[in-house]
């Protein structure tokens, strides 16, 4: 038994435990060194495989170390720091032990070298994220816990039915690079994609990050998502059928962003295209997509939850969330105004920022690959990408009209999380050597050329242009003056209006038809079951009972003697 | 002295129990009890490590050779099960002293342990024997104390569902009589291991197939394989506590060992899967069951109905493994055989030690219990857990034989549909740990203190075997395996 052989997650798992029994103070160093412990223990680890464990016939392997397992890690635990340091003054224990869990299972989940393992990781990051929900004081959280859980628990089903049909078939738990091709690995597939939140059920990560607290939602952003990603790029890389299942969602989430009024949701939804991004990577699958899907995953943790945290401290300076309440922030709330637009020039991939070294290499291997269709729609998404986020997202909240609202920046421990993480997407733009570095394949890519950066200027030129020429159709209270040119601005926007209501609802129609009839189904069954007069609860007389004793009597009579 | 443990296993609690009534303090026959059901513990604990090293253990009774006499033949699979139930009987027992002090009237107290010690001995000696006929007269030994046992419970519908249960158990047994008649009428032999190399001989006689049917159904009744399973709920919920925790860990365990040790040693396999379409009729009724009284379970109120119901759902899982008819399917069975009896013992103890300290498993009693009695709720959820069959605890080991069962012979949609029916567990367990948790205590109860030792030592250790024998598989992956091996390898 050697440092190597102590899983750097259970660090995380077990210290949570800690949490609620010790001092306040103490608390708040262990809040702060258990990510710090976990990160140095991550890096004391060699490469290869440790803490092998005997399990029913097969070997466990708990820690896997290599370069891709240990850059998830990484980012994890510098995600875990920060939110850590955010969530220092957050006065529900029980949130905190959660997202400890949370992190420390999906720290799990990077390092697990065989299915079974990872199978057990997820399972705890399942439960613990819901618990994350579940301890929101929200009157949404309850409901939308129990969605958000029967969602992850089929994953669940699907992942294991997959692992075990897969070891069936393979004869191996071992975790490497897999093809589509068979029953399991269809299954674990699609169990991998669910976290992902890929479609048909895209729907749950918006639906429940934006219930979580000012600081659950934070860590809820980082983790499930992004080891999915991991999870995804270890065991099907270069899966074509990733390509169109990533292109999806990144219009997706930002169809649904830019018509969405809850500043949460609309960066909910910017997870699902970002995540999209990354899942087109994948399954491009070339080396140089494989290391601009992990570069993007560390850097898109960083600064999804900074846009996640200003959001946040929004929210718990104000109690507002819905982007017509707010409005004119900037004036009071200086730091989080200046943070929150680093991490949107970041999620655009603003040149000196993180996103554009990071962006970039994907659409680089789409292009390297001759995906041309593929290129082209990653640069249009990033023309999305900055509409939604990039400015709608700062614009509503933080400028726009003078809602009246005056509050001061929050308290320090959040700000000091904040600029730490501006800070990092500011680092990582301006030396993008020491990400690449940690990359799992050695990098020849260049991302500061001339055409490059000039590109991108003046992609976000036109999209932040094409932004406030349809800021009329996305605050509906503005009026549109006839006298600009009528194609453009009536014909156009109605035409695009049109379009996206129509997806709007007829999306809508789905869900609420199909919540409408699970409603009724459970109303059904209750109805039949409730209690001890229910349909089988029922306490039956002795003679129905003896009736069915004899009825399975002489059915297995007669079915012996008719086969015989 | 070793020579005789099979005998002893069942002569020592059979004869501690007439021996209780000379000792007159209830703490001094708790004591005797416990140490009569501790001994038939460390027996059965010998007799498992002798049959793993040496094999198949035979002991003639008086000395008479086999056909005439009867013959105790211990292999694997029955020293496996002995283990259970003795390991078991002896746990709850540390708790049964201070249980029994509010649910049963003082004077009954020697009655209650002569009792128990009678329905144990019964179920061992069903167990250890390997003559047909003595497994109806250690059936009816184990049944009468155990109709007497429930009717002990302090509620008056207790009377009422001991009447059930007598009536079910009864026609059961006559059944399984019925059917040993005629195989007796057939082969001149009572001796299973004798009947087992006569019947095929007349295996295609119509008095073979009724004789099994008879068996079948006669032991599907005792186990409560859905739908015969109606007079289990309300005789787990109305029985004493410490009863419950016993007989939801045993009883039915010994009616799927009888169901096993009928199909696969005295009919045989082929003729068992043959006679009947077996595996289909198992397989459809073990998921009915698994998902109707899943879904029953998680509409009840009393959570004592609850885990009943639950029971009923996990007896459909093991009937499912023993339909696949494979040696990973008989495996899975075995194995949860195991693990549910650790799941279920820990669970009903809990509960006892709810209703020592508020009288009553309603679950709207169950308000703020979460932090009034930490240590109990705390087992309850890694019990159920456990029930649910999430991965580090022994649910997960039998979910996952089961599915690699049901998957080696291309039952993929079973599999499925088995772990579809784990999520209802996760519902009905959520029902509990929501009331406990996140419901504050109900006014004027603030004082509920957490449960005494004597009760939390027995959980306790249950629910550290809950977690450790999901993680050091090897005892009972290795004799479950033997078992299953050996069932497949004595009848071909």
């Amino acid at each position: 038994m050697t440092m190597s052989d102590f899983p750097p997650g259970l660090v995380l798992i077990l210290g949570a435990f800690l949490l609620p029994v010790v001092a306040r103070n103490i608390r708040s160093m262990l809040i702060l060194g258990l990510p710090l412990l976990t990160l140095g223990l991550i890096w004391s680890v060699p490469d290869g495989s440790f803490a092998i464990l005997p399990f029913l016939d097969y070997q466990l392997v708990f820690v896997r170390s290599d370069l891709l397992s240990r850059l998830f890690a990484t980012v994890f635990s510098i995600m875990t720091f920060a939110g850590g340091l955010y969530a220092l003054k957050q006065k529900r224990l029980l949130e905190l032990v959660a997202v400890y869990v949370y992190a420390g299972s999906a720290v799990g989940v990077v390092f697990a070298g065989d299915m079974i393992s990872l199978f057990i990781f997820w399972e705890i990051m399942a439960l613990a994220s819901t618990v994350v929900l579940l301890s929101a004081d929200g009157s949404f959280s309850y409901r939308v816990s129990m969605r958000y859980f029967l969602v992850h628990a089929l994953g669940g089903v699907l992942l294991m039915v997959g692992i075990l049909a897969h070891i069936h078939e393979s004869g191996s738990t071992a975790f490497t690079a897999m093809q589509p091709d068979s029953f399991g690995t269809i299954l674990i597939l699609a169990g991998f994609l669910i976290n992902a939140a890929a479609p048909p059920l895209s729907a749950w990560l918006s639906d429940a990050y934006p219930e979580a607290s000012y600081t659950g939602t934070v860590f809820l952003s980082a983790f499930t998502t992004k080891a999915a990603v991991y999870a995804l790029l270890r065991g099907f890389p270069g899966a074509e059928i990733l390509i169109f299942i990533g292109i999806f969602m990144i219009f997706y989430g930002i169809i649904y962003a830019l018509l969405e009024n809850d500043m949460r949701r609309i960066l909910a939804y910017s997870i699902v295209n970002q995540v999209g991004f990354m899942v087109t990577g994948i399954g491009i699958g070339t080396e140089m997509a494989q290391n601009g899907v992990a570069a993007h995953a560390f850097t898109h943790i960083i600064y999804k939850a900074l846009l996640l945290m200003s959001a946040g401290s929004v929210l718990y300076m104000t109690g507002k969330r819905k982007c017509t309440d707010l409005g004119g922030l900037f004036q009071s709330m200086p730091i989080t105004t200046a943070c929150g637009i680093i991490g949107a020039l970041s999620i655009s991939s603003f040149p000196l920022t993180s996103g554009f070294i990071s962006k970039s290499m994907i659409s680089q291997s789409a292009a390297d690959e001759s995906l041309i269709i593929v290129w082209f729609m990653l640069l249009a998404a990033s023309a999305g990408v900055f509409l939604h986020a990039g400015i709608k997202f700062p614009w509503f909240v933080f400028f726009q009209k003078d809602s009246g609202l005056r509050p001061p920046d929050p308290p320090w421990n959040m700000k000091l999380a904040m600029i730490l993480f501006a800070g990092l997407c500011i680092g990582l733009g301006i030396w993008p050597e020491y990400l690449y570095n940690l990359l799992p394949h050695p990098v020849a890519y260049e991302p500061y050329t001339v055409p490059h950066v000039v590109n991108m200027l003046q992609l976000l030129m036109f999209s932040g242009f094409a932004f406030f020429l349809l800021l009329p159709l996305m605050r509906r209270t503005l009026t549109i003056s006839l006298d600009f040119d009528w194609l453009y601005r009536r014909v156009l926007p109605k035409a695009l209006h049109r379009v996206f209501s129509l997806i709007w609802t007829t999306d809508r129609n789905l869900r609420q038809g199909f919540t409408v009839r699970l409603d009724r189904g459970l109303a059904f069954l209750s109805r039949r079951h409730e209690g001890v007069s229910g349909l089988l609860s029922r306490t039956y007389p002795v003679g129905s009972m003896v009736m069915w004793v004899s009825v399975i009597l002489a059915a297995y009579l007669f079915l012996s003697f008719i086969t015989h | 002295m070793l020579a005789h443990l099979p005998i002893l296993q069942v002569i020592v609690p059979l004869m501690a129990a007439p021996l209780c009534l000379f000792l007159t303090r209830s703490r001094l026959v708790w004591l005797f009890t416990l140490i009569a059901s501790g001994l038939a513990f460390l027996i059965s604990s010998l007799l498992l490590q002798q049959v793993m090293v040496s094999g198949t253990i035979i002991y003639e009774l008086g000395g008479w050779d086999a056909p005439w006499g009867i013959e105790y033949r211990i292999d694997q699979l029955n020293a496996f099960l002995l283990l259970i139930i003795s390991a078991v009987s002896t746990i709850v027992l540390l708790a049964a002293h201070t249980s029994i002090k509010q649910e049963i009237p003082a004077d009954r107290h020697t009655l209650f342990y002569i009792l128990y010690l009678l329905s144990l001995a019964g179920m061992l000696g069903i167990v250890a024997t390997g003559d047909a006929f003595n497994v109806f007269v250690f059936l009816e030994i184990s049944s009468l104390s155990a109709y007497a046992l429930i009717a002990l419970g302090k509620d008056r519908r207790a009377l009422w569902a001991s009447y059930q249960y007598l009536i079910m158990g009864t026609i059961g047994a006559t059944f399984i009589l019925i059917g040993i008649g005629m195989m007796y009428q057939m082969t001149g032999t009572l001796n299973m291991d004798d009947l087992s190399k006569r019947l095929p001989e007349v295996a295609h006689t119509r008095t073979v197939f009724t004789a099994f049917a008879f068996v079948i159904v006669g032991v599907c009744l005792k186990l409560a394989l859905f739908p015969l399973h109606l007079w289990l709920p309300n005789a787990y919920a109305y029985a004493p506590s410490i009863v419950t925790a016993f007989f939801a860990a045993t009883a039915t365990k010994v009616a799927v060992y009888l169901l096993i040790r009928f199909t696969f040693s005295v009919f045989g396999l082929s003729f068992s899967f043959t006679a009947l379409p077996l595996q289909m009729l198992f397989v459809v009724l073990g998921l009915l069951g698994i998902f109707a009284a899943s879904i029953a379970a998680i509409y009840q109120k009393n959570v004592k109905h609850l885990f009943a119901y639950s029971s009923v759902a996990q007896i459909g899982y093991m009937i499912v493994g023993f339909s696949v008819s494979t040696t990973t399917g008989l495996m899975a069975t075995l194995l949860h055989l195991f693990n549910h009896a650790l799941m279920k013992s820990a669970l009903f103890l809990a509960l006892a030690a709810v209703v020592y300290r508020i009288g009553s498993v309603q679950l709207s009693q169950f308000h703020g219990l979460g932090r009034q009695m930490p240590f109990t709720m705390a087992a309850i959820v890694i019990g159920g857990l456990s029930l649910i069959g999430v991965p580090l605890t022994v649910g997960f080991v039998s979910k996952w034989y089961l599915a690699l069962a049901t998957l080696e012979n291309g039952w993929w949609p079973v599999t499925a549909l088995i772990l579809l029916g784990s999520l209802l567990a996760i519902v009905y367990v959520w029902r509990i740990v929501e009331v406990a948790y996140f419901k504050p205590p109900i006014a004027g109860r603030e004082s509920i203190k957490e449960a005494p030792l004597s009760f939390l030592i027995p959980i306790w250790t249950l629910v550290i075997a809950n977690i450790y024998f999901g993680i050091d598989t090897r005892l009972s992956v290795q004799v479950a395996q033997a078992a299953s091996q050996s069932l497949f390898g004595v009848s071909p």
